[in-house]
């Protein structure tokens, strides 16, 4: 593990943490936006160009700014009064943070002894990953595709819904 | 001679870093190109403040700045030195640190793209396997620094004008993304290195870029206008506007910060203009097989200006959108348009060479255009338009 590792390490468990138990809701999406990076950067560090750019470009360019709208257009987006920094339910978030961690930590541990174990890291280049979609998992693509798409038809016919009742 | 000419920065470098010893060279090198980086885009800033002000003077039959040095060409400099002299005002309720950070973040960002940028042969300083998703991942991260700044300066101004930069920025980048898949599509590499070399080929004197083809031709100009929308220009600049939201996004920032917004804006238009550059026009490629002695850096940076110039002058011409023109265009013509490019793309790489393509191909795009711009004429109620002036 080197010097990297660690630096980058720490800042994704510090915007983690601050995401968990800070007051103020849209710092909380900021927060988590800064682990959303360490992780990308962690991804980087594993030669993994392919994730770590697409951790950048969904997770902060859209998923960051999804979350940060949704909390300016409810409530969530006025000033708490009081000068509090940490929430009043730090404890609560802390728990269930850590129960999430324990959950997915032990299914990850379960796993491990089927994985085939590579003392050489895998040299996977973006086309190869192209071609692995485009053939041998082309049905979950497309799969993923429908999905998608099926959810996007849903947002807009909500979205004109609205729009022809005001009318 | 004329191939050092063209490797000329290649050599220097090689030349400088040969006075350190061996395990130094690497890390030298690499600081020394991040450091010309950040001092070369600042420099091509300034110059074109200038050229904008100027060049918008002249269109609007005015002047323009003309006071600092012959013809006002140390505007810039005068421009910094106040900048750098002002106060630095942060709003009492302001939340200090976000505050901060914006336009940090901002500058950060879009300096983060040109690591991947073909900037000549053999000039590029991080050759990546993904480097156009890493242009658009640094390309996605400014939202976020937009939103910042207009959240924390407690600002309702501010705010809507973070808001409409955001909507309009998320909407334009599915048309950017999209205009350049099929350059991906045709390449089959997402590398700029490999798209630029992709290109560099001659036939009668003439370059193969992917402008001069159908689906290349409908993707630039998809890839234009939503490159003049990600950069908030004219005609797409909602975000700001005196008469309705002040400065936007960045109205509580003053002094240095504020040039940093204003840096970080012209160097995030070089961006985008280097990118279509690479994409369509062939890089630092010649536009004729017979001037290929010219140095391959001097074509890009000129092309790169070619397309500054060109926003320039759409900026002193057109009048801008309102924001759900901006919006429906966004949605309703530029997106289906790039879709319709998609399978046109396809089909020419599946019809083999020929002439029966170039037509196919041609005819599907116009068509498209032309019924699409129609049915949307008519669903707006916008028939031929009669101006009457002063009589």
């Amino acid at each position: 593990m080197s010097f990297a590792f660690y630096v980058v390490a720490a800042l994704t468990l510090a915007g983690g943490l601050a995401a968990v138990l800070l007051k103020n809701l849209v710092h909380c999406a900021l927060a988590l936006t800064v682990a959303f990076a360490g992780l990308a950067l962690l991804f980087l560090q594993l030669d993994a160009q392919f994730v770590g750019f697409v951790q950048i470009l969904v997770y902060i360019g859209a998923v960051a700014i999804l979350v940060v709208f949704a909390i300016l257009l409810t409530r969530g987006s006025e000033t708490p009064k009081s000068s509090e920094i940490f929430s009043r339910t730090w404890l609560a978030g802390l728990v269930v943070a850590a129960a999430v961690f324990a959950v997915l930590g032990w299914a990850v541990l379960q796993a491990a002894p089927g994985l085939p174990y590579a003392t050489v890291a895998p040299m996977v280049t973006v086309q190869e990953i192209g071609a692995a979609l485009m053939g041998r998992y082309v049905l979950p693509l497309e799969i993923v595709a429908l999905l998608l798409t099926a959810a996007l038809i849903g947002a807009v016919i909500v979205a004109m819904h609205e729009k022809e009742g005001a009318r | 001679m004329l191939e050092k000419a063209d490797q000329i920065f290649v050599l220097l470098l090689h030349w400088l870093v040969s006075f350190l010893p061996s395990n130094w060279q690497h890390v030298a090198s690499v600081v020394l190109c991040v450091a010309t980086i950040v001092l070369l885009y600042p420099a091509l800033f300034a110059i074109a403040v200038l050229l904008e002000r100027k060049g918008l003077g002249r269109m609007q039959n005015r002047y323009g700045p003309n006071r600092a040095g012959p013809f006002g060409i140390l505007q810039p400099v005068a421009d910094g030195i106040k900048s750098l002299t002002k106060e630095d005002i942060v709003p009492f309720r302001a939340d200090a640190l976000v505050h901060f950070m914006a336009p940090l973040v901002l500058v950060v960002a879009v300096f983060m793209g040109f690591a991947v940028m073909p900037m000549g042969r053999n000039m590029v300083l991080v050759d990546l396997d993904a480097s156009l998703l890493f242009f658009f991942a640094m390309g996605a991260s400014t939202e976020l620094s937009i939103f910042m700044a207009g959240w924390s300066s407690r600002n309702k101004y501010s705010l809507l004008g973070a808001m409409r930069a955001v909507a309009q920025m998320i909407s334009y980048e599915v048309p950017l993304l999209l205009s350049s898949v099929v350059i991906v599509m045709m390449t089959g590499s997402l590398s700029l290195v490999k798209i630029v070399e992709a290109q560099n080929h001659y036939s009668w004197g003439l370059p193969h870029w992917y402008v001069f083809t159908p689906w290349g031709l409908a993707g630039f100009v998809m890839f234009v206008i939503a490159s003049m929308a990600e950069t908030n220009r004219s005609p797409f600049d909602l975000p700001e506007g005196e008469s309705e939201i002040v400065a936007g996004y960045f109205t509580e920032y003053s002094g240095f910060k504020f040039a940093l917004f204003f840096l970080g804006e012209y160097v995030g238009m070089f961006g985008i203009a280097g990118l279509g550059t690479t994409l369509f026009l062939g890089g630092w490629s010649a536009p004729f097989a017979f001037l290929g002695w010219v140095p391959s850096w001097i074509w890009f940076f000129a092309k790169v200006m070619a397309w500054i110039c060109f926003f320039i002058w759409v900026r002193g011409t057109m009048p801008r959108l309102r924001q759900d023109q901006l919006m429906n265009f966004a949605w309703k013509f530029v997106l289906p348009m790039t879709l319709v490019n998609l399978m046109v793309a396809a089909l020419w790489r599946f019809m083999g060479e020929g002439l029966l393509r170039w037509a196919v191909c041609s005819v599907i795009v116009v068509v498209a255009y032309a019924a699409m711009g129609r049915v949307e004429m008519r669903r707006g109620h916008l028939g031929p338009r009669s101006y009457r002036y002063a009589e």
